[in-house]
């Protein structure tokens, strides 16, 4: 639909028919994208939905399988290296930052200049030049000097937007780039993409901050479970239809909320505290209640849970579980007092890839398939594979494949079987759903449900709002490491929410 | 000075640290604080410090090298034939044929490394072997003893005959230490392949993704750890006047301690040239100390490995780094 | 018969059929090219030098299945049998009795024991690399060896010790028996016990199992410990094998360990490893050995050969990969 408006330019980017495939999954599926010359293009989907996939495949990181188009600032490229994107004017903004620890903030930034195969005489003046003026850019001041490594997360983000500021790019892509940033860097770094947009430069923004992606850009493609969706101009769309695209699902109907301040107390922190995590924490968490616990990234989320998860020690404050306060040394004390954990980074701390289903299966229950002799029981082993297996329905080929060839979901429904097999009274779920489709995003929630029907208490923590609207009895909202507001969903909108959350 | 600090906070400690056992030695011995005794003291540790700036440099680039060492070896044999071929030869050509055998050996590793994606310690750990083997079996672990004279004749490059009478001399591998140390922090720290090497090394996905050639950074890793180890090898030669098979075999782990010592991290992307020369010293030093005071020789050993234990003790290391950084190589 | 082989494999890894197919064609091409290669006597006396190397490779492997190193192998096996030699020459020598080898034996377990908790012990809770903590332990035990024993060696033990390094029971060579025995409660320890479980996990991925329950740095304690007592036992078979103790003894056989267990399917990034492919592998090295020997090949040109057997299988093991990705493409 730009296409006459911008006839003599060509566009900045268009991709057709892209697919690719990791092991037997389909991580995209025949998709496109096209994006003007100076246009803010915004790329929308959930986590695991393929838009990660689908930059590192633009800058060559990734080779698409056969069949897909490539073509950029109107030249044809039928397969791309990661230095011919960079030639070709691409530079990124990674989600995980992709930074160097070990190297200056000069270095990272201007790191740009330190590329190419021929070695060239090394300027520490000319770098340091660099990454100032596009440290000006954002108007910020950072020191120069300071290994990368030393820095918060939220100066890191912004070292990563620096550096893709330097090189002369015709298109950034910005994989979230906002996540950790306060509102008024946000608010620095959107008059950037304007100045840049004006300047002729495409943008392609990836952002959960669904306000500010209506904000800043000027048509959305949804992607959804690796499928393109479409492509829709931001003028008119508001925050629910673009969730409602996202997720495919309609919030139209009700939400899961029940009353549930008739059921006992499992659960009480009391004015819990640690020193740069999060302070002054204070919550009942009730047998049979789905507690949603939401925030962005960097509010303490994930550090509360360490702490109640016994990993960390909390400063001041008391954790209190059926009435009895507990002292935790590891987590493995946690684990004994009936808390079980379900990391936020299933890749990385939720399983152990490499190793087998059951093996995962079994991880935190050595002890019960323990035999006579101090010998692991294979028959209790198998036997409490297979119990699992079965009550959570995971789809597996062989118990002994390795945890890795399985789909995200069912990876998952793996982590719950490993800490279910505790018989734990309190679950805390940390981002249950990252990389998990959305049509298995729904059978988890449903076991979810089913176990707080049983009686568990489930701490539900997530940085996507309409999740813990959707699921949650209540919901709290964490800040700056402290809790801000509590909300019914049956009786505060998830609009209402978002905007406070996303504020 | 600030700067200096926080840019290198190991070299830093460790200049205390050397400081505090030089000031203590030289007042427990009169002789540790001599002329004499601190260009014996580079004169010996010449060949360790040209070794360990070639390995420092695949250490940056996260890899490891058990291989240099038995390499050295290798190069020896090689160039008393390719010598004995030129009909002599001169030091141009020595360090013309040390380097270049060197190098091949080195580019050796890094084909088998980038090409068949195997980890650096098992190539070299085979590499050491295969070396080993074959030399001693082709050289029937004979010495040799008929160097070109230009080769094992002591070249003195200063000399300084104190008031007590003794010489002080230095010798031409300190010489060639210095520009090994020279041409490395050239490398490492003034051109932006140096720089590409320590990103490689600190983060090998970022890297890749900024579109750094993962082989060329192993090729130059490795290739420059064997041209040290050939040259190393050299020097070495020069100065026993003789060519042993297996003399050199086991140094490759006291050099790979000096490194870390000198604050290289095993996984990549630290590491200095100033580093690497302070942890050969602290080593050397400290057995000199001992040496000087008197202390049995089968001592020193023993005192050093608690030095390194210590070291590696006290400084604050992450215990989850080194495993996260071993997995991020296996992309 | 099938369920047999598929139970076989699952208890023993993946890699034994290729490995003994291996074995099965190391044995023809010898047995074809050297006469004497397939005779009693040329087994008996691979049987008698496999043990050392065995007994080393098991006190390497535990710690290379849970990712890290053992560099100091060879020095706990030196000390340890100094320790028990010690004990010997103070109880009368060459006229010591079987209580003086007890107290010796029991020592030196414990003296290897010791070392490889003070390793486990800064691995795991000073977050240090185990190539460098092994490294220092290496370098700190080859010094207090040298300094004990003025680089000298330790002999005069009593006769009958020689059956421990010499002797058969019913024909099977005595060192060979404690090999296997070692053997199997390696194999026990890492397939049937907690700590064999936790050692593939911490092995994988260090956070993970922690994150899950596991104590990791008892687990990194203990992975160091039994490997110290490994080497303690190798050690004192080393010392009835020679009659005598000397530090260094050994020392080419450090890499050879680590190449061992790579052979045998051992995973360089840790996690996965069994007992059984490296002992077959170590049986090929062995015999690969014998064999170029009875070629007239001496014993520098197999460790050239052990060399480049690992990287060919290393390639091979490159090439399957590829090619199973390709498979799962199309």
């Amino acid at each position: 639909m730009t296409a006459e408006a911008r006839s003599e330019t060509p566009d900045a980017l268009r991709l057709t028919h892209v697919t690719k495939i990791f092991g037997g999954v389909t991580a995209l599926d025949d998709v496109a994208l096209s994006v003007g010359a100076g246009e803010v293009h915004c790329l929308a989907g959930e986590n695991g939905s393929g838009k990660s996939t689908l930059i590192k495949i633009v800058t060559g990181v990734y080779q698409p399988e056969s069949g897909a188009g490539m073509q950029i600032f109107g030249q044809d490229y039928p397969q791309i290296t990661p230095t011919q994107a960079r030639m070709a004017g691409i530079a990124v903004i990674w989600q995980d930052l992709a930074l160097f620890a070990e190297m200056t903030v000069a270095e990272n930034i201007a790191f740009e200049t330190l590329l190419g195969n021929r070695p060239r005489p090394m300027s520490y003046a000319r770098l340091r030049a660099d990454a100032q003026a596009a440290l000006a850019q954002l108007d910020v001041g950072l020191d120069l000097d300071a290994r990368l490594g030393s820095l918060p997360i939220a100066q890191r983000q912004i070292v990563a937007i620096a550096r893709a500021l330097v090189s002369d790019a015709r298109l950034i892509f910005m994989d979230e780039p906002t996540a950790s940033l306060t509102q008024s860097e946000t608010d620095a770094l959107l008059a950037v993409v304007r100045t840049l947009s004006a300047r002729g430069v495409a943008v392609v923004f990836v952002s959960h901050r669904l306000a500010e992606v209506l904000e800043i850009a000027s048509r959305v493609t949804v992607l959804r479970d690796g499928r393109l969706v479409g492509v829709y101009p931001t003028e008119g769309m508001t925050q629910s239809r673009l969730t409602e695209l996202m997720t495919g699902a309609s919030f139209a109907q009700g939400v899961m909320a029940r009353d549930t301040a008739s059921q006992p107390e499992v659960l009480r922190i009391d004015g819990l505290g640690r020193a740069g995590d999060y302070a002054d924490i204070s919550l009942t968490l009730r047998a049979g209640e789905v507690l949603g616990l939401t925030g962005l990234i960097g509010a303490g989320r994930t550090e509360l849970c360490h702490t109640l998860f016994g990993m960390t020690r909390a400063d001041r404050g008391t954790i209190t579980l059926n009435g009895r306060e507990l002292r935790m040394k590891s987590n493995r004390d946690a684990v004994a007092e009936g808390i079980a954990y379900v990391s936020e980074d299933r890749l990385a701390l939720g399983l152990i890839q490499p190793q087998s289903i059951a093996d995962n299966a079994v991880l935190a229950v050595l002890r019960k398939i323990t035999g006579r002799a101090g010998l692991l029981s294979q028959q209790g082993k198998d036997d409490t594979v297979s119990h699992w297996i079965t009550e959570l329905a995971v789809k597996i080929g062989k118990p002994s494949d390795a945890v890795s060839t399985l789909s995200g979901g069912n990876q998952q429904r793996v982590v719950l079987a490993k800490w279910l097999a505790t018989e734990p009274k309190v679950l805390i779920l940390d981002c249950p759903t990252v990389g998990v489709d959305v049509g298995a995003r729904a059978g988890i929630f449903r076991i979810v449900r089913t176990l707080a029907e049983k009686g568990l208490a489930i701490l539900l923590v997530s940085d996507e709002v309409p999740e813990v609207y959707m699921n949650a009895d209540r919901v709290l909202h964490m800040a700056g490491g402290h809790i801000v507001a509590e909300w019914d969903p049956r009786q505060t909108g998830l609009s209402d929410m978002e905007a406070a959350v996303y504020a | 000075m600030h700067s200096f600090l926080r840019a290198y906070p190991t070299e830093s400690k460790l200049l205390v640290v050397l400081l505090v056992i030089c000031t203590a030695l030289s007042l427990a011995s009169p002789d540790f604080l001599t002329l004499v005794n601190f260009t014996s003291l580079l004169n010996n540790n010449a060949v360790n410090v040209i070794w360990a700036v070639g390995l420092l440099v695949v250490l940056i680039a996260g890899g490891i090298d058990i291989s240099f060492a038995v390499a050295a070896s290798v190069v020896q044999y090689l160039c008393v034939y390719a010598f004995a071929g030129i009909g002599g030869g001169n030091w141009a050509f020595g360090f013309l044929f040390a380097g270049g055998f060197g190098l091949m050996l080195g580019l050796i590793n890094a084909f088998l490394i980038h090409q068949f994606r195997i980890i650096s310690i098992v190539v070299t750990i085979s590499t050491f072997n295969a070396f080993f083997g074959l030399l001693m079996f082709f050289s029937s672990g004979r010495f040799l003893y008929n160097l070109p004279s230009w080769w094992s004749q002591r070249v003195i490059l200063w000399e300084y005959q104190t008031a007590s009478g003794t010489w002080a001399e230095l010798i031409l591998p300190v010489a060639v230490m210095a520009s090994a140390m020279l041409a490395t922090w050239v490398l490492i720290r003034r051109t932006t392949t140096g720089r590409q090497l320590y990103a490689f090394g600190d983060n090998p996905e970022g890297a890749r993704r900024a579109g750094i050639s993962i082989g060329l950074m192993q090729a130059i890793a490795f290739g420059w750890c064997g041209m040290m180890a050939g040259i190393g090898g050299l020097m070495q030669a020069h100065i026993t006047k003789e060519v042993v098979p297996n003399a050199l075999i086991g140094r490759e782990l006291e050099v790979l301690a000096a490194v870390v010592l000198g604050g290289a991290r095993l996984g990549g992307g630290r590491g200095s040239v100033l580093g690497c020369f302070l942890g050969v010293l602290l080593v050397a030093i400290t057995q000199n100390g001992l040496n000087l005071l008197g202390v049995s020789p089968y001592a020193f050993k023993m005192v050093v490995g608690i030095i390194i234990l210590l070291a590696i003790s006290t400084s604050n290391l992450d215990p989850a780094k080194w495993f996260e950084t071993r997995k991020e190589g296996r992309k | 018969m099938t369920a047999l082989y598929r139970r076989a494999v699952a208890a023993f890894g993946p890699e034994v059929p290729g490995l003994l197919g291996f074995l099965a064609l190391v044995l023809l091409v010898f047995g074809l090219a050297a006469p004497r290669f397939l005779t009693g006597a040329n087994f008996g006396s691979v049987a008698f030098q496999l043990p050392e190397l065995g007994l080393l490779t098991l006190a390497m492997l535990m710690p290379i299945i849970s990712g890290g190193f053992n560099l100091a192998i060879i020095y706990t096996a030196n000390m340890a049998g100094l320790t028990l030699a010690y004990v010997l020459n103070q109880y009368g020598g060459v006229d010591a009795g079987i209580w003086p080898f007890i107290l010796g034996t029991v020592l030196a377990l414990g003296v290897g024991a010791l070392s490889g908790a003070v390793m486990g012990a800064v691995i795991a809770y000073i977050g240090a690399h185990p190539i460098l903590v092994s490294l220092a332990m290496m370098i700190f035990l080859r010094g207090l060896g040298e300094f004990l024993t003025k680089g000298g060696d330790i002999s005069g033990f009593p006769q009958w010790m020689a059956v421990l390094g010499h002797g058969t029971v019913w024909g099977i060579p005595v060192p060979l028996i404690l090999f296997l025995a070692c053997a199997v409660v390696w194999h026990i320890i890492l397939n049937r016990t907690r700590h064999g479980f936790s050692v593939r996990m911490v092995g994988s991925n260090i956070r993970a199992a922690a994150y899950s329950g596991i104590h990791t740095k008892r687990t990194l304690v203990l992975i160091y410990t039994l490997s110290g007592v490994m080497c303690a036992v190798a050690g004192i078979l080393m010392l009835s094998r020679f009659n005598s103790v000397r530090v260094g003894h050994g020392e080419a056989l450090l890499l050879v360990t680590v190449l061992a267990c790579f052979l045998g399917g051992v995973d360089p990034f840790g996690g996965f490893g069994r007992v059984l492919p490296v002992v077959i592998a170590l049986i090929v090295l062995q015999i690969l050995s014998s064999g170029l020997n009875l070629l007239g090949a001496n014993q520098h040109l197999s460790t050239a050969v052990w060399g480049l057997f690992l990287v060919g299988v290393m390639i091979l093991r490159w090439g399957a990969g590829r090619l199973s990705e390709r498979k799962k493409r199309s």
